[in-house]
């Protein structure tokens, strides 16, 4: 094979992801429902409880999601409905 | 009518030909092509230059001499090798080589030669790859220009050239357009042909890429969960454990060092595997890989299973699968625990003292969590053999050993806070979740110890992660 014809295949899916810059943070959260997602994993409901109370004591709106389970990415639906109804959201690791 | 013989100067047969062939000239037109000499035979005044071999693929020559029959464009006869019945039949003229003996087999074709099947379907448009072609200004900087755009896991690639790519595509029967899956995280599409390319860069050879695709298709298993085991923070990747005879045709090591380094196979397909997640899914460390430690065998860990004791039930056969069938298993492993058992004499003692190594998978005090690999080795099999053990009874024994009661694994249970939940504290508790400690035989001859390969805490999750054993389509 000669020096000019030396040619390699591209191993990756070829395909380029659009970045975007991040949304800018609310500048209050007046009026905003605030999306808390537990992922599901042991103690995350707990966490999630602890926010709610202390956004709630502040008079804020809370919403709450699930994800069904930590070993495998959020459904589409979930991902949506927080998108739909949300202005923020907190995802609950765990441990 | 129009003859065509295909011939190579490097081949006893066609120089034995040569008289036969200037025979037929001086009675019917002859198109006369040589592979390897134009000038040859000499006797004719040389023949049509096919060197470049593109005339011989064209008519799938296969072994020379060959002497065709066309009538307009169709062939109608033909013949390989030298035969004077079938020259006659095929050339219509008799009385062909007086002299010469009635039959001698003829030589292998340039076009079989190996590569050059490949080389010449690519050339000649018979195999279309579609990955984008990257030019190289310089073969030498091959490796380093796939470094620089992220290909690699570290160590040197092998640069997939459309070549490469087109011989290890002659590996299956597949095509290169067939998708196989979407490849975790991004979810993109893997089609034969990427996981072809990516088997090159790991270094597999065509034999093995009937495993590398089953490999792949067994990770993308909703059950097996590889987005979660590439994103988790624990040390796991996938362990590839091969069974069946695909494992001794490939020459994969189940014996000494089979979980180590040193064996093409078992190194380059668990090496495919990955490169497919890195490469086509887009997975890398810190990106969507979270791994706090991770451990080597996310280069690649990948081993046979000894099956040759008769009395030792393979692992695939014990999930269901059929003796002799090839399988994959993955399984959610991290890195390697030796367990030094050199006292034992009885199966019972011996399944007392691995249990106590298992014991300490993920942490001495988690129980129901994550599953494991025991690889038992051939002298510990030995004893357990000897006591009438084989792998139910092993397994059972096990299980029994490695039961404790609750209140010693409770959170604070002996000044550690670590534990299990207190509600749990008048059970007696499995370590393992059923289906979650995978017992493998293999290893060398001349130690008495045996291995664990510690899983994942999402193992926990029985419904949702799940080690998976796939048969292996041959």
């Amino acid at each position: 094979m000669s020096v000019e014809t030396y040619h390699m295949l591209d191993p990756t899916a070829e395909l380029s992801s659009e970045r975007r810059a991040r949304r800018a943070p609310p500048a209050n959260l007046e009026g905003a429902t605030i999306g808390l997602m537990s992922i599901s994993k042991e103690r995350s409901r707990e966490f999630l409880d602890t926010m709610e109370r202390l956004f709630t004591a502040r008079g804020l709106k809370i919403a709450r999601f699930e994800k069904p389970t930590h070993t495998k990415p959020a459904p589409e639906a979930v991902v949506q409905a927080i998108v739909e109804r949300c202005a923020v959201v907190v995802v609950g690791l765990a441990d | 009518m129009e003859l065509v013989a295909v011939v190579k100067r490097d081949c006893e047969t066609c120089r034995l030909v040569e008289p036969v062939l200037a025979q037929i000239r001086g009675r019917a037109p002859l198109a006369l092509y040589s592979q390897d000499d134009p000038a040859f035979p000499e006797s004719l005044g040389g023949a049509q230059d096919d060197t470049a071999l593109a005339r011989s693929w064209r008519l799938r020559i296969e072994t020379v001499p060959t002497l065709i029959r066309f009538e307009g464009d169709k062939e109608v006869a033909r013949i390989a090798g030298w035969d004077r019945a079938e020259w006659e039949r095929v050339a219509q003229q008799a009385k062909l080589g007086p002299g010469l003996p009635a039959f001698q087999p003829g030589c292998g074709s340039k076009t079989q030669d190996p590569g050059m099947p490949e080389r010449l379907a690519l050339e000649h448009g018979d195999l279309t790859l579609r990955s984008r072609r990257i030019e190289v200004a310089d073969p030498e900087d091959a490796i380093e220009a796939a470094y620089d755009r992220g290909w690699s896991d570290g160590l040197p690639v092998v640069p997939p050239t459309p070549l490469r790519v087109a011989m290890m595509l002659s590996g299956t029967t597949r095509r290169p357009d067939e998708v196989i899956g979407l490849i975790p995280p991004n979810l993109s599409e893997c089609t034969v042909e990427k996981a072809a390319v990516n088997a090159v860069m790991a270094g597999c050879r065509p034999e093995y890429f009937p495993v590398v695709l089953a490999v792949i298709e067994t990770a993308l298993d909703p059950k097996f969960s590889m987005h979660g085991l590439l994103a988790t923070l624990w040390f796991a990747g996938p362990v590839v454990i091969i069974n069946g005879p695909i494992a001794k045709r490939i020459g994969m090591n189940s014996g000494g060092n089979a979980l180590g380094q040193g064996n093409r196979a078992n190194a380059t397909i668990g090496r495919a595997l990955q490169l497919v997640i890195r490469n086509v899914g887009g997975g890398v460390p810190g990106g969507v890989d979270r791994a706090v430690f991770g451990n080597p065998g996310k280069y690649t860990f990948c081993f046979a299973e000894d099956e040759s004791d008769p009395e030792w039930t393979p692992l695939n056969v014990a999930r269901g699968f059929k003796p002799g069938t090839s399988t994959v298993t993955l399984f959610h492993g991290d890195g390697v625990q030796g367990i030094a058992a050199g006292r034992s004499r009885t199966p019972e003692g011996l399944a007392r003292s691995l249990a106590m190594g298992l014991a300490a998978v993920c942490h001495p005090k988690l129980a129901e969590w994550a599953g494991a690999i025991l690889a038992i080795s051939p002298d510990h099999f030995a004893i357990f053999r000897e006591g009438g053990w084989r792998r139910s009874e092993i397994e059972a024994g096990l299980r029994e050993a490695l039961r404790r009661p609750g209140k010693d694994l409770v959170y604070g249970a002996h000044g550690v806070e670590e534990g299990i939940d207190p509600a749990r504290a008048g059970e007696m508790v499995d370590k393992f979740n059923p289906g979650t400690l995978l017992v493998v035989r293999a290893g060398g001859r001349g130690g008495l110890m045996s291995a664990v390969i510690g899983g994942w805490p999402a193992q926990r999750k029985k419904a949702e992660v799940q080690p998976v054993t796939r048969e292996i389509p041959l």
